[in-house]
């Protein structure tokens, strides 16, 4: 299933936050958008996933989800988004129980997405015993659980510190390299975006609009820490972030 | 050479260690603290009163109040009015508190039924339910039905600011995270959003349970022959000191085992807090 973004428009009341976006999210692809703070970044998201309607524009998703997926829109968030008195295990069969699957079934999935996010023997932990990154491999183990065509992320890692980061991007591009899965992942941080992102997609200041996508070829499992393209791309990410960034102080001070 | 023994020890002669200023703000349950605060406040009371520095017509002596305790209890009085009174304070706190709950996560959830009741309950909260109680014999009948009446009546108002106040606490992330993969509206409400403002509900039950147990000696005032309301109603008429106290103590009994059964509620239902 792709999804397309066509002509999004979007204002809270006249205040304009995002200006004809159009995007295609191919399958199997990940896709990061970054963009100064402000620029409309997470209200994107929250369209493609089905949680507000943009006032113009349309998404749309092309061709069926696998049959198999319960959710085909899943989203992870910023703060986890866990259930603090539910255990790991139960926070992951609460996305199971409304598609009416319970006790041996939800069972195996469970021990499922927990072997394939290394949280096997944490099954019966409350998120308070848990470190940040462990409560975002619980929210990332959650997510596949429900078997999603596509996952919208919105800064997955920002809440966490720089080793847990370069760890959880690791098991991402493991994930991903074992099972590809379609993504939208929204960031600020370049280096997460160059790591993990088939194209980039970098947004203006506010109101938001498509400056530049960036392609980057080179395979997932092969971005090494350090590599020439990476670090060129990161580079021109920056410059143009640079840009957009300077401009909006500028703004800020002309009024 | 003296001097070298201070310079490893306190590596500088003008260091010192940092003041320490944090700490605090975090009470811990301290057992017997509780306990030892009544014990002391007896002991000064009943030597108070031996001594004579408190007069008879202040305050009865403790070991006379527990003598009148000891005799309500041999004569089975004792039962024969917490048992009436029990069960009115359980049936009334029960309506009231679960009415309560109910129209607290109804404000909580819709806007109309909001507007419309917020308003209406900050109009009824502060009136003294005390007063309504002729009102409530006219509508119930003087016997069981208008003290039911009064004590959920009485409950019904604290339970329900508490309840809609902890379900607008309750994050909104948790919400939008059940909405994004797909639970019902049903299922996010008894997953999501109840047990989210379960501790601010339990916290206002501690208010609204105590009111309850105000309300229940009101509600006894007229027409029970047996309670401990009307017990203690009928000391005070008589100015007998002692049973009037020996009713206060178990109000006052009633009041900490409710709180202490709230408490270990919120110990076993709120373990999942940090
Ligand atoms: N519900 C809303 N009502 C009014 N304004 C909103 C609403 N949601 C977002 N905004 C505004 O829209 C703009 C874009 O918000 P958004 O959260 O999408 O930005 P972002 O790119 O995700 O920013 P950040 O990098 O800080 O996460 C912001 O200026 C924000 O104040
Ligand atoms: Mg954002």
């Amino acid at each position: 299933m792709d999804i397309r973004l066509d002509g999004i428009t979007h204002a809270y009341d006249d205040f304009e936050v995002l200006r004809d976006i159009s995007l295609d999210i191919a399958s199997g692809q990940i896709v990061c958008i970054v963009g100064p703070s402000g620029c409309g970044k997470s209200t994107l998201l929250r369209f493609i996933g089905g949680l507000e309607r943009p006032n113009a524009g349309r998404v749309l998703q092309i061709g069926a989800p696998p049959p198999d997926s319960l959710n085909p829109l899943t989203y992870i968030f910023q703060d986890f988004a866990l259930l603090p008195w539910r255990t790991v295990a139960g926070n992951i069969s609460l996305v199971l129980e409304d598609h009416g699957i319970r006790n041996a079934a939800a069972q195996e999935i469970i021990a499922d997405v927990l072997a394939r996010t290394k949280l096997s023997d944490f099954s019966g932990a409350l998120p308070k015993q848990l470190s940040g990154g462990m409560k975002q491999r619980v929210a990332i183990a959650r997510a596949l659980a429900v078997r999603p065509a596509v996952m919208l992320m919105d800064e997955p890692l920002s809440a966490l510190d720089a080793q847990t980061r370069e760890l959880l991007m690791d098991d991402l591009v493991d994930l991903w390299t074992r099972q590809p899965f379609t993504a939208v992942y929204v960031t600020h941080n370049l280096a997460e975006a160059v790591r993990l992102g088939h194209k980039v997609v970098v947004l203006s200041r506010r109101p938001g609009q498509i400056r530049e996508i960036v392609s980057i070829d080179t395979p997932l499992g092969e971005r090494a820490f350090g590599d020439a393209e990476l670090d060129r791309h990161q580079k021109h990410l920056w410059q143009l972030m640079r840009d957009e960034a300077r401009a909006a102080d500028a703004e800020l001070i002309h009024g | 050479m003296a001097d070298t023994t201070t310079s490893q020890g306190a590596a500088h002669s003008d260091s010192r260690a940092v003041a320490f200023r944090g700490g605090g703000f975090a009470p811990r349950p301290r057992r017997w603290v509780g306990a030892l605060v009544f014990v002391v406040l007896i002991l000064v009371a009943e030597w108070g009163t031996r001594a004579g520095w408190i007069s008879a017509l202040t305050l009865p002596k403790p070991t006379d109040v527990l003598e009148t305790f000891r005799e309500l209890y041999e004569s089975g009085m004792l039962f024969r009015h917490l048992g009436p009174s029990l069960s009115r304070l359980v049936v009334g706190a029960a309506i009231g508190a679960s009415i309560g709950i109910s129209v607290g996560v109804l404000i909580g959830l819709f806007s109309y039924i909001r507007s419309g009741l917020v308003p209406l309950v900050a109009a009824i909260f502060p009136i003294p339910k005390i007063a309504l109680l002729p009102l409530f014999v006219i509508w119930f009948g003087i016997g069981e039905g208008s003290k039911y009446a009064l004590i959920a009546f009485g409950t019904f108002t604290p339970t329900v600011v508490a309840t809609y106040g902890a379900v607008d606490n309750v994050d909104r992330t948790l919400i939008r995270m059940g909405q994004s993969f797909g639970l019902s509206w049903w299922s996010i409400v008894r997953k999501i959003v109840l047990p989210g403002a379960m501790p601010g509900i339990l916290s206002g039950l501690r208010i609204s349970l105590a009111i309850a147990i105000i309300l229940l000696v009101a509600a006894e005032m007229l027409g029970a022959e047996y309670g401990i309301g009307a017990y203690i109603l009928e000391a005070g008429s008589l100015y007998d000191l002692e049973r009037l106290f020996a009713g206060v103590v178990i109000l006052s009994l009633l009041g900490v085992t409710v709180s202490t059964v709230i408490g270990a509620i919120e110990r076993r239902l709120l373990n999942w807090r940090s």
